[in-house]
């Protein structure tokens, strides 16, 4: 009785998750385009007291790592210095995570959505966004992704994630976005 | 000659082409910097021989913000005018050289049946004594205000000796956010802001609109399919065709002056490069190849030689490049950024972005005599398009809000105004050429 109660909550929880997670999906409005991508914005469920465990599109319990909020996988943004397409140290843990899933798992799919602040021409900022994501591609092959599982796209400055025109929000905008396809989902 | 030709075409253009235009005016446009040295001139209320109030627009006042907005005249305010006549006999041109006014222009609206209208103007020097020319241009109501812009490019040619741009348009995006979502559009209106009406509409950025030569179709990046890709579309009708939709980027369209080829911005060889495109047959050819950014070409008006922006020395410079072959050519040297060059109609400006201490700006490169000179104080200028008499430059700004908005300079940069949406923001302008 006690775990169906459990499977319940664990259920609506997911669900909770799972459409905030639609709610809030930068780069992914269109319909047509396919709902695809996994939400970057992903965070651990708060504290309700409830251990939670993640759940697989299908339902079962803790087969698939990209779910799992405590996984390195879980992060899937990395941000830049301006005008910079290195990556910051701090961020080389969490593609070495991703470029070892892709590695693990050969079907597996992602975008990589290189963006940068407003600062300098849209037009130049869609070569830098582009740098930066082919940054991120090459550490992730270097984990043994293959070129075909990685595809580079770059919005420039045209899809912000901060409005602000102060240093606070171009810091949330020079960013590389991780975005896996899940077919059939 | 040529210019008398030219104005029987108006004319002509005019009685035969109906569009659907709207009155609603999206774009407030706001003289923010005055017009010291600027042309006096007084345009005098136009009459209304019709029954009921007045002339469905108030064609005189449309001709006298087009001609303050030029930067090249100083309107004399209607209050402070010495007489208001309405017909030639009745110019006294001794009060109005009193008052200062070389110039006088006079009008009236006469309705000549169902929606039909006669607008006629009359353009004095008063010094002369003497009509210096007058028209009567027929049209539909929706066409009135274009009938002004038409009188004006009259008188500003005359006067000046150069062709007006008020008969011309503009394209922009505007970008509203609903939610936590951005809705963008791309836009088309009159050159001062009136009648705007979008032909392209996405959730997905648009950007980079670029005239035709023939001021036809517009060619744009659009991220409709979650890729950069270049499109065209026509301005006036359905047509619309994607053109550019390799891996990587697709983007910084721009035609070649005889509109048969299309210079553009691809990455699919590895980082973005300059490319030009035979729009007959859709063949590219690759123009740069660095392991730079090498984007934002613009030709030359002999379509000999792109500008185009390139961060090969470590930032972004403004180089020159030969199609027939060579090494490209660095011709930017003031500041530590600078990008999107674009050319006067003469060739001799190169307007361009410079970044300079954490602001960027417009500046204006003479290729004559190589002086360098800032044009706008934003902090975040870009997107500089000239107006197709090379009189004005139209970019994009960060309004005091914060959001997106247009302003227009005159060259020698003693002009300036701020066209304002009502809503949302406004970047990404591009004038287009005359339109006959």
């Amino acid at each position: 009785m006690m775990s169906m109660l459990r499977l319940v909550m664990i259920l609506i929880l997911a669900l909770v998750l799972g459409a905030c997670a639609r709610a809030t999906k930068p780069g992914d409005e269109d319909p047509s385009a396919g709902p695809g991508a996994t939400d970057p914005s992903m965070r651990p469920v708060p504290d309700s007291g409830i251990e939670t465990m993640p759940l697989d599109r299908d339902g079962r319990l803790g087969m698939d790592p990209l779910s799992d909020p405590d996984s390195p996988l879980a992060n899937r943004i990395i941000y830049f210095e301006f005008d910079r397409s290195d990556i910051k140290a701090e961020y080389e843990e969490v593609i070495i995570a991703h470029g070892r899933y892709l590695a693990d798992n050969p079907n597996a799919r992602l975008r990589a959505e290189g963006h940068t602040d407003e600062r300098g021409t849209r037009e130049y900022n869609l070569g830098l966004g582009e740098r930066r994501a082919q940054s991120v591609q090459r550490m992730l092959m270097l984990q043994g992704a293959r070129a075909e599982q990685i595809q580079v796209v770059s919005y420039g400055e045209e899809m912000p994630v901060a409005y602000g025109r102060d240093e606070e929000s171009w810091a949330q905008n020079r960013r590389v976005e991780l975005v896996y396809d899940r077919e059939g989902m | 000659m040529a210019y008398m030709t030219r104005t029987i075409r108006n004319l002509l253009l005019l009685v035969c082409c109906l569009l659907p235009l709207g009155a609603q005016a999206a774009l407030e446009i706001r003289i923010t910097q005055g017009v010291e040295g600027a042309l006096p001139i007084a345009v005098v209320p136009f009459g209304w021989e019709g029954p009921g109030q007045g002339a469905p627009e108030e064609v005189g006042a449309i001709m006298q913000a087009n001609l303050h907005r030029s930067g090249q005249f100083s309107p004399m305010e209607v209050a402070r005018m010495p007489q208001r006549p309405v017909r030639g006999p009745d110019v006294d041109f001794r009060v109005w050289r009193e008052a200062g006014m070389d110039y006088v222009v006079i009008g009236r609206v006469q309705p000549t049946g169902t929606d039909r209208f006669n607008v006629q103007f009359q353009l004095f020097d008063t010094v002369r004594g003497r009509q210096v020319t007058g028209y009567s241009i027929p049209a539909s109501r929706a066409q009135l205000r274009r009938a002004a812009h038409m009188a004006s490019d009259i008188i500003y040619e005359q006067i000046l000796g150069v062709r007006g741009a008020f008969s011309t348009r503009v394209a922009y995006v505007s970008v509203t956010r609903e939610g936590g979502e951005q809705r963008f559009a791309l836009q088309v209106a009159d050159a001062d802001g009136h009648n705007p009406r979008a032909i392209f509409r996405s959730r997905q950025p648009i950007l980079s609109p670029t005239w035709s030569p023939d001021g036809r179709r517009l060619a744009y990046v659009s991220f409709e399919n979650r890729t950069s890709q270049i499109f065209i579309q026509d301005v006036d009708g359905g047509g619309r065709e994607r053109v550019a939709s390799n891996p990587g980027i697709n983007s910084a369209p721009a035609w070649s002056p005889d509109g048969r080829q299309m210079a553009m911005t691809l990455s699919r060889d590895g980082q973005p490069d300059i490319y030009v495109m035979d729009l007959g047959d859709r063949t590219v050819r690759r123009v740069t190849n660095s392991r730079s950014i090498d984007t934002e070409p613009e030709w030359s008006a002999d379509g000999r030689t792109l500008l185009f922006t390139s961060d090969r020395s470590g930032a972004p410079q403004i180089y020159e490049q030969s199609l027939s072959g060579g090494q490209a050519r660095r011709i930017s040297f003031e500041g530590r950024y600078n990008g999107n060059a674009t050319l006067s109609p003469d060739g001799r400006l190169v307007a361009m972005v410079n970044g300079e201490g954490g602001r960027f700006r417009i500046a204006v490169l003479d290729r004559q005599n190589r002086q360098f000179r800032l044009l706008t104080d934003g902090r975040l200028d870009e997107a500089p398009s000239f107006a197709p008499n090379g009189g004005m430059i139209i970019y994009a700004t960060a309004g005091r809000g914060g959001q997106g908005e247009l302003a227009a300079v005159s060259v020698d940069g003693r002009v300036r105004q701020s066209l304002v949406l009502q809503e949302g923001e406004v970047r990404e302008p591009a004038w287009s050429p005359f339109l006959d």
